[in-house]
């Protein structure tokens, strides 16, 4: 029934810090999988489809040999049509989805702002939340005490924080989402579509939180529709199309070379930035 | 124009810490500096097992998850409520009750000596281990977002499920003391068995709810059949009867059940004011291994594919 290999972080310290090779470097990476096309799989249904013989699995290939390196401090754009692997790409940096073929090295505590966000359980609270995601993360019950103060004063929500999540706006998860994200203290930070949360107000200052974070040598790998913010973010730009790398280099250019692919055109605001 | 990366020369597998003392090094160093760089490397694996030391590190590691994740559901769940932490005590009294009532009435109100405290006793029992299955379940579903968002060993959602049911299962040792007592049944050295006892069925039920919620990721249906599935095991478990009231013709359940060792132990010890037998013990232990390792394989193989299944 498996078709994805599983990985392991393998965590080796002690490695000489000022020989570091890039932050994240990611060889021929391909990933497979397979995902059930039922929405609500059950065991009823198997044993229906059994005697038919047929087979409600699909498998996809999300991710086709791409190679490629960020080296710590800069800011990587991702780009791309929908369904092109940016997400699966991400989830695989972080350790979420393993490789299938191929071999990701990661250098650096990683965060992740990935596109559903903090907060797994609307029953609790955004405290607890932040809380239980931090744990599960590998941090000290100490760690995040000290974080959490940073983290609700960042986001803004005041007495929202002791409420149950599914009293929050869309808006507020994602604030709250950003903000444990940027708090963390990450060497690299994987955000995927998630800058046009908030007012225009919160939006400018996780512009700035991102930017600081770029120069204290952080690296940022980041998805991104807006290409104004890859514009003013981004170092270098990659971009993906049905799973393979087409192309990694300036911004400027990979920016044009997308648009145009795109059909649309250089000054086409209403399709190239977040609304 | 298109700029390839040009350094691919192929890492040696070699560079990967596979001595354990530099392992157990890195990790103790890596708990020092906490915040420094770590350096991950993520490759396919052959036999769709993770390295189980660097994986069991893991999970120790982030063992306060597992705590917080219990003691926050366990307040979710009963201390917002009406009459709050009183149901742990006042649920697990009312199943004794109903219990007891209906096997009074089909057994026409002769019972056996001690019945009652054997049926508390070993209901109480059955009930941390059905509880923590049944809650286990949708351990891993639940985690939604937190599976689909955060690279961590999955196998602390069951456990963490399975923590919080042995809170639960504690105050109703505590009942069960008061029923002891007042049975006026055997206090001695023997009862420290119970700690080995309960530490086996934990294990069993740890394994279960390992099987149980994987089993669920692919199958949504796994939930609802099991408090039916567990209902049943129970009546093929010496929880309303004695061992010995099992006529002849049905005995084969007890020798397929795997519980039947843990409950024929914790009575033997409670009602019978005996030390378990050896054997019931090897085979507690030996169910209980088969269970952690064939639960724990089956959830640890499948969990990397969870974040694409949910």
């Amino acid at each position: 029934m498996s078709s994805l290999s599983a990985s392991e972080p393998t965590t080796a310290v002690g490695q000489d810090v000022h020989d570091r090779g890039p932050a994240v470097r990611v060889e021929d990476l391909s990933i497979t999988y397979r995902t059930n096309y039922e929405a609500n799989p059950t065991l009823r249904s198997a044993l229906g489809r059994m005697g038919r013989s047929t087979r409600a699995v699909r498998e996809i290939h999300a991710v086709k040999n791409v190679s490629f390196e960020v080296p710590h401090g800069e800011v990587m754009g991702l780009v791309g049509a929908n369904g092109a692997g940016k997400s699966t790409l991400m989830r695989s940096v972080a350790g979420i989805l393993p490789p299938t073929s191929g071999r990701i090295e990661v250098d650096g505590r990683v965060s992740t702002l990935l596109a559903l966000g903090v907060g797994f359980n609307r029953n609790l609270s955004g405290r607890e939340n932040v809380i239980l995601g931090g744990l599960a993360a590998g941090l000290h019950k100490s760690q995040l005490k000290e974080k959490y103060d940073e983290i609700a004063k960042f986001a803004e929500l005041g007495d929202f924080m002791d409420l149950p999540m599914r009293t929050y706006s869309s808006g507020m998860y994602g604030r709250l989402a950003f903000s444990v994200a940027v708090n963390m203290d990450p060497d690299i930070l994987l955000v995927d579509e998630a800058l046009s949360v908030g007012d225009a107000r919160f939006k400018r200052k996780s512009l700035r939180r991102m930017r600081k974070l770029c120069d204290r040598a952080g690296t940022i790998l980041i998805v991104s529709h807006g290409m104004q913010t890859l514009r003013d973010l981004c170092t270098r730009v990659a971009w993906m199309h049905q799973g393979q790398l087409m192309m990694v280099g300036e911004t400027e250019e990979v920016i044009d070379a997308y648009s145009e692919f795109l059909e649309v055109g250089k000054n086409d605001t209403a399709s190239l930035e977040d609304l | 124009m298109t700029s390839k990366p040009t350094n691919l020369r192929p890492v040696e597998s070699g560079t990967l810490p596979s001595d354990p003392v530099e392992d157990a090094v890195a990790a103790s160093e890596k708990g020092r500096r906490e915040f420094n760089p770590e350096r991950h490397v993520y490759e396919p694996h052959r036999v769709g097992l993770p390295p189980m030391g660097a994986y069991l590190r893991e999970v120790w590691r982030r063992r306060s998850f597992a705590y917080e994740m219990s003691r926050t559901t366990l307040r979710a769940q009963h201390f917002k409520t009406g009459l709050g932490q009183l149901w742990l005590v006042l649920n697990p009294l009312l199943l004794c009750a109903v219990y007891f009532m209906l096997v009074d009435i089909v057994r026409h109100g002769n019972r056996p000596p001690n019945y009652f405290a054997h049926l508390v006793a070993a209901l109480f029992f059955y009930h941390y281990y059905s509880g923590a299955v049944n809650q286990s379940a949708r351990s891993v579903i639940g985690g939604g977002r937190l599976v689909l968002n955060t690279a961590f060993p999955r196998t602390l959602l069951p456990l963490s499920s399975v923590l919080t049911a042995f809170k639960r299962f504690l105050p109703t040792l505590l009942i069960y003391a008061v029923v002891h007592v007042a049975s006026g049944l055997p206090i001695g050295l023997h009862l420290i068995m119970a700690i080995p006892v309960i530490l086996l069925l934990t294990a069993f039920t740890a394994g279960m709810a390992m099987l149980v919620s994987a089993a669920q990721v692919y199958f949504r249906d796994v939930a609802s059949f099991l408090p039916y599935i567990l209902r049943i095991w129970m009546y093929a478990t010496p929880v309303l009867y004695f061992v010995e009231d099992v006529p002849d013709r049905y005995h084969w359940l007890l020798d397929i059940n795997p519980l039947t060792p843990f409950f024929g132990a914790w009575s033997d010890m409670l009602d019978l004011g005996l030390w378990p037998s050896a054997t019931d013990l090897l085979w507690a232990l030996g169910s209980a291994t088969v269970a952690v390792v064939v639960g724990g394989l089956f959830f640890i193989s499948r969990e990397r594919e969870f974040a694409v299944r949910l």
